[in-house]
């Protein structure tokens, strides 16, 4: 960088200077990058390190335990982690499925207007039950555990990208260029591929990182209500319930900790979600 | 050969009266017709019918006795006045072309279209240039009809002689059929062999 720059990046921050697209680029990398952190961190801790350990019970948050230990002396901070990872996993599985559901529904609906209208009361039918209900009951229904809350949480997930995407299906199909590719004689499905799907890309790709902070969150409550992972499992929603106990004895750690980490997850999904979508906006394709 | 329209009405679906009336034309492919009209009295409505875009109306379209078919290639092609509108805005040129037919490079000289246009987007070039490629699409050899509705009214002199001359050429090279709906009489008068005045055919 040349000399006269020297002065103005010592007043205004290098961040500060960057372009738009670099800072989104940056803010991207980062939250991926924390997240693929926790993850292959909680994949790396085995059970074993989580064991009891009853001289150290009850201790207040140190540099030697970082979160504090819990009532049997575990780490609350390797229990934290682990627990973080299976809820991104668990996230990314329900997630996955509430889109592919959403992708199918939307498409499925643009090929027949009788479908359509179905999906669309199949919608106002979900969205009309409140969310945790189903998703306790869905989770029962399939035996509970990480199946039964994926499952939970994926089938009741999938209404709002649909509306999102039966919307832009919809306005795609009264497009000219749809209109014309059915006078060259394409097929429905031609053109629900080659026309349709490069369009709702974008749509697809954002709505599934957004679904994942409610997927996080909702396994973490049912999990907390005990419909959902079993109790030996590191869940923060197990972590969560059990020190609801302790709380009154002052180990205001054990719920402090985890539950701002989930609180952090969450927000770094949302915030790679939103930046995800600046940066796949139409009028950049091709920068 | 020839397309025939009889007893074509037609009325938008929440509209009460009829914007197309009873409405017999009849073009074919030994002269050049043009259709002349005022703004928004359905001569757009009356193309894309006779190019198969709706199939709602009364009346019917026949091209040699036969309807138009729905889901196969359509014989009679319809060329809009913005091009950008029927282009996908997520696909390259090459491809937007290509999902008509595949065009010989003689051709894309003809109509003055660069090779190196082909890996852009349409929003990446201007609107003679993607004329160009909406006229050259439309010319797919199983095109035997073809109905340029306002083709050229967005574009400058010289372009829309280049554009409509390499079209003439092709379309008296293979004996199509050829309809010019515009508002220029200038033009009209010199290209077309014969004029349809909109509100003579129109029964309302």
């Amino acid at each position: 960088m040349a000399d006269k720059s020297k002065d103005v990046s010592s007043i205004y921050s290098p961040i500060a200077k960057m372009n738009l697209r670099t800072k989104t680029l940056l803010t991207i990398g980062l939250t991926v990058f924390i997240l693929v952190a926790v993850v292959i961190t909680s994949l790396f801790i085995n059970s074993a390190d989580i064991t009891t350990n009853f001289n150290a019970m009850n201790q207040a948050p140190s540099f030697e335990h970082l979160f504090g230990t819990d009532w049997m002396g575990r780490d609350m901070f390797t229990r934290t982690m682990k627990g973080l990872g299976l809820s991104v996993q668990i996230g990314a599985g329900a997630s996955i499925l509430s889109s592919v559901i959403a992708i199918i529904l939307a498409f499925v609906g643009s090929i027949n207007s009788k479908l359509d209208s179905f999906i669309a009361w199949l919608v106002d039918l979900f969205l009309s039950v409140p969310h945790i209900l189903l998703i306790i009951l869905i989770s029962i229904g399939l035996g509970g555990g990480a199946f039964g809350v994926t499952m939970g949480v994926a089938l009741t997930h999938w209404t709002s990208l649909t509306r999102i995407l039966r919307a832009e299906i919809k306005q795609i199909n009264t497009s000219e260029f749809v209109k014309l590719s059915q006078r060259f004689g394409k097929s429905k499905i031609w053109i629900a591929k080659k026309h349709i799907l490069p369009l709702v890309i974008t749509q697809i790709i954002v709505g599934t990182i957004l679904i994942f902070p409610h997927a996080i969150m909702h396994e973490a409550s049912v999990t907390f209500l005990g419909f959902g992972l079993s109790p030996h499992e590191p869940a923060i929603g197990i972590i969560l319930s059990e020190s609801m106990k302790y709380l009154a004895t002052g180990n205001w750690w054990l719920a402090l900790f985890p539950g701002l980490a989930l609180l952090i997850i969450v927000l770094l999904f949302d915030i790679a979600g939103e930046n995800i979508k600046k940066l796949l906006d139409p009028t950049s394709a091709n920068e | 050969m020839e397309l025939k329209g009889t007893n074509i009405s037609f009325k938008y679906p929440l509209a009460k009266e009829y914007l197309l009336k009873d409405i017999n034309i009849h073009l074919d492919n030994n002269k050049i017709t043009g259709l002349v009209g005022d703004s928004g009295v359905g001569k757009s409505t009356l193309c894309e019918i006779l190019s198969g875009y709706y199939t709602n109306f009364e009346g019917t379209v026949e091209l040699d006795g036969q309807k138009l078919p729905e889901k196969e290639f359509c014989p009679v092609q319809l060329i809009y006045q913005h091009p950008e509108k029927v282009m996908n805005p997520k696909w390259k040129m090459k491809d937007v072309l290509e999902e008509s037919w595949n065009v010989d490079d003689n051709l894309l000289s003809e109509f003055g279209i660069q090779k190196s246009w082909f890996t852009r987007f349409p929003q990446e070039l201007s609107g003679g240039e993607l004329q160009r490629f909406s006229v050259l699409r439309s010319l797919n050899p199983k095109t035997k009809f073809l109905i340029a509705d306002e083709m050229t009214t967005m574009l400058d002199a010289i372009t829309q002689v280049q554009i409509l001359d390499a079209v003439l050429k092709i379309v008296k090279q293979r004996k199509m059929g050829f309809l010019l709906v515009s508002h220029d009489m200038d033009l009209v008068n010199t290209i077309c062999d014969d004029v349809i005045y909109f509100n003579d055919i129109n029964g309302i």
